[in-house]
């Protein structure tokens, strides 16, 4: 195999921070090699290196096809066939499918518009890997999965020689990663040199011929992907190990808290019962679309049932809205924190007090300095979030953390019920951890949680008991220790 | 090939243009009826003319509210340019061409102005436009005292009248200073945005501003582009102005920045930027026209002008807003 792009003696430094040190990386013509570590590994920096955004510091040598180029710019890195698609898919969802596969003809100075050949360049491009969208639609009105599909159309128009796919899958449903794998493995049969970004081991090792491990800004080692797997991986990754077992069920033996009898939403989900009971984690999975987000939001009160009861410690009760539903202590977690959970902008004080203000105000409804300074340092001592101020904004702490800020903002509600839906997205292994303590030890407090989750791993680990839905049905009600990864996999996708 | 055309007429029919359209016939039809001087020849070139200044201003702000900005000190921009062009003709002499050569010479310095603090102190446009605004504005006071000037060359004076025709008994028409500035307008504007590499960058910028930097877009270039076809357009739209008032008057035009925003806005810009196209804005201007001259056609006092165009403002705005999230929601079904 011809060698597409090498790498050595790479390193870059931030201000006094070192994000990669002495860093090698070869990758073969028609390779799919996977990118793997933890946030801060130096894994986009590495990217932006090879994308000739940043420059090496002086020392390291970058050689392409065979030419070495000490000063490596965008212009030739994309002039030698480099292509990234960044996670944001760096689209124009304003315009049409055509314009953002033939891009590069808007380029450079002065000159009219050919939109007959530009369509024709769309056409063939799509017909390449067999996708057939109208070229006169606007991206927006697109699927995430198609916008995908357009986004690595362009980077084939553009002649690609190294697809760099940073983080592709982290919003598709498992349907179509399926079919984002079957077309890298064409790409690949086409001579395309692959780099694939991924947090999910298990993906990675799919999709992989060797993985690539950085930790703290060095490189690990390149592995032949058949010679490692998911455990070994993650300790690669985080220099440490974690060995997971299936949770008793016995800690689960509290009163009923939750009990749910035959409630349906039109078009969302119907004829779903369960309980939840003090003390116990219950994880629930299913595909996107199973209905397990709209159930969740309907316990949550934001999308109130049209059949069906719940009852609550007893009493049955009718949600209308979720002031309703945090009044009676039942809190929520969205899988989208920075849009939905967090107000980046503001600081970790002011998210983690904002569901208790109400409980600061003292006299004439003012909020007394003291009690909330006093609140705020009780809740990061307590899920140990790391942050030098309080008074610091929420974006500047890392994926972990800020899941831990939205947890505090909801624990200090003192729910009786708490639905988590994705807790671990976009967070490190390490910070994982982290949070499925957290969560233990609420279940332990005697608040009976609802994790809902993607990875099966996740739910099976973490959770006493397991629900899977399909179709807006619950399929699947089952003690942790009863089941496994694969037949749980299976009732997912059956 | 027949089925490409009856998918793009399904497009136009679910698009914002298409409504527009229907409500304009609509109304048309409505005050045809109710009276007979409004769809009359004499009727329609007066609409052109008086509307050829907010058209053209309106052009300029499609580009820069397609960019993903906000540009708000063109009337102050027009003031000046008018002010300084015409004094300048009256103490040298000039003709068309050095006219409007300086004119649009100042409005360009003066959007360049604007693209600089916009772009290189990352300052938001509508607190730049806002500062500018008064700045400009302000000092065109101070200079001038707020005077007007009356005597204009007699050849600005006269104008010009081309293509000459009669209509009905002797009453008879042409082509205006206003009438071919505008359609100038109009022409150049959807060129520039669908036939030029340049156009479609800048559609590109206002829909994903980080994506074109990375594509290697040349952000400040585009910017100082778009504001100074922003001041360009107002240089024009100033000279059109003072040609058919017959008079150049330093206070009058600042406080018409908001029909012109009117008019693009009910043409379907948005001002989050990326989207908006000449046609809307070409019917966004009809609308608020027909809608100015009708409420004085129908002896509706014109102190109710300003409500009527806010609400159907609203309406239509609404009524976008609405359909998208119905597709939305029929999208998130399916």
């Amino acid at each position: 195999m011809a060698t597409f792009l090498e790498m050595s003696g790479i390193s870059k430094r931030f201000g006094g921070v070192h994000a990669l040190r002495d860093v090698d990386l070869t990758l073969e013509v028609g390779e799919v090699h996977c990118l793997v570590g933890e946030n801060g590994s130096g894994k986009s920096t590495l990217i932006k290196i090879i994308s000739g955004v940043e420059a090496a510091e002086p020392g390291g040598r970058i050689v392409i096809s065979g030419k070495e180029y000490p000063k490596l710019n965008p212009v030739y890195s994309t002039h030698c066939g480099i292509q990234v698609i960044y996670q944001d898919l760096s689209l124009f969802p304003n315009l049409t499918v055509a314009e953002n596969i033939a891009m590069a003809h808007h380029l450079g100075g002065l000159h009219s518009v050919n939109w007959v050949s530009m369509r024709a360049t769309a056409k063939s491009t799509m017909a390449k890997i067999g996708v057939e969208f109208d070229p006169d639609a606007k991206v927006s009105e697109l699927s995430i999965a198609g916008r995908q599909l357009v986004a690595i159309c362009r980077a084939l128009a553009a002649d690609a020689k190294l697809l760099i796919m940073d983080e592709p899958t982290a919003s598709l449903t498992r349907h179509e990663v399926n079919a984002l794998i079957q077309l890298v493995s064409e790409l690949k049969r086409a001579g395309i040199c692959i780099v694939f970004v991924s947090h999910r081991l298990d993906e990675v090792l799919e999709i992989a011929e060797r993985v690539t491990v950085l930790r703290d800004g060095a490189k690990v080692g390149t592995f032949a992907a058949d010679t490692i797997d998911g455990r070994k991986l993650s300790q690669l990754m985080t220099g440490k190990s974690f060995e997971y077992h299936v949770q008793a069920p016995e800690l689960a033996a509290g009163p009923v808290v939750l009990d749910v009898k035959g409630l349906g939403r039109e078009g969302e989900y119907e004829d779903v019962s369960l309980q939840l009971r003090a003390g116990e984690v219950v994880g629930l999975t299913g595909l996107l679309g199973s209905g397990r987000t709209e159930l969740a939001l309907s316990l949550f009160g934001m999308k109130p049932p049209d059949r069906g009861t719940i009852v609550l410690d007893g009493h049955p009760i009718a949600l209308r809205t979720n002031a309703e539903a945090i009044h009676r202590g039942i809190a929520y977690v969205s899988e989208d924190r920075l849009t939905l959970g967090l107000i980046l902008n503001q600081s970790v004080a002011a998210n983690v007090t904002l569901t208790v203000l109400e409980r600061l105000a003292g006299a004439f409804g003012l909020i007394a300095a003291r009690a909330r300074q006093t609140h705020v340092a009780r809740w990061v001592a307590e899920l140990g979030i790391k942050v030098s101020n309080p008074a610091n904004p929420v974006k500047t702490l890392s994926g972990g953390n800020q899941q831990r800020v939205v947890l505090a903002k909801w624990m200090a509600t003192d729910p009786r019920v708490l639905i988590l839906d994705s807790p671990t997205v976009g967070v490190d292994i390490s910070a994982k951890d982290g949070i499925y303590e957290i969560i233990r030890r609420l279940a332990r407090d005697g608040v009976a949680v609802l994790m809902i989750s993607d990875e099966i791993p996740e739910v099976l680990y973490h959770s006493h008991r397991v629900l899977v839905m399909r179709e807006g049905r619950l399929t699947t009600d089952v003690a942790a220790a009863a089941t496994s990864e694969d037949a749980l996999r299976q009732a997912v996708n059956a | 090939m027949p089925k490409p055309h009856i998918a793009s007429f399904g497009r136009f029919r679910r698009s914002h243009e298409f409504w527009l359209l229907m409500v304009i016939l609509g109304l048309c039809a409505g005050l045809g009826f109710a009276n007979a001087q409004f769809l009359t020849m004499q009727n329609l070139f007066d609409l052109l003319t008086s509307y050829a200044f907010v058209g053209i201003l309106a052009l300029g702000l499609l580009v820069v509210l397609i960019a993903g900005g906000i540009d708000i000190s063109f009337t102050a921009t027009a003031s000046v340019a008018q002010y300084v062009t015409l004094s300048l003709a009256n103490a040298y002499g000039a003709n068309w061409i050095s006219v409007f050569a300086i004119a649009i010479g100042i409005g360009g310095a003066l959007g360049a102005l604007n693209a600089i603090f916009i772009q290189k102190l990352r300052i938001p446009s509508i607190i730049v436009s806002v500062a500018t605004l008064n700045i400009f504005y302000g000092l065109l006071i101070f200079f001038t005292g707020g005077k007007y000037i009356y005597s204009l060359p007699d050849w600005f004076a006269t104008g010009i009248f081309w293509f000459e025709f009669e209509w009905g008994k002797d009453s008879s028409y042409g082509v205006n200073l206003q009438i071919l500035a505008l359609a100038l307008a109009f022409l150049v504007t959807w060129l520039l945005l669908n036939r030029t590499n340049i156009g479609r960058q800048i559609y590109a910028m206002g829909g994903n501003s980080d994506a074109a930097q990375r594509l290697g877009f040349h952000i400040f270039g585009l910017n100082v582009l778009v504001y100074c076809y922003m001041g360009v357009m107002a240089g024009i739209a100033s000279l059109v102005q003072a040609q058919l008032a017959q008079s150049v008057a330093p206070t009058v035009l600042v406080g018409k920045e908001l029909d012109v925003v009117a008019a693009v806005v009910l043409g379907g810009a948005s001002l989050m930027g990326g989207v908006g196209t000449v046609l809307g804005t070409f019917l966004g201007l009809t609308l608020l026209a027909v809608l100015q001259n009708g409420i004085i056609l129908l002896g509706v006092s014109s102190y109710w002008s300003p409500f009527f165009v806010g609400l159907v403002i609203l309406i239509s705005v609404s009524a976008t807003a609405w359909s998208q999230q119905e597709r939305r929601a029929l999208v998130a079904r399916r």
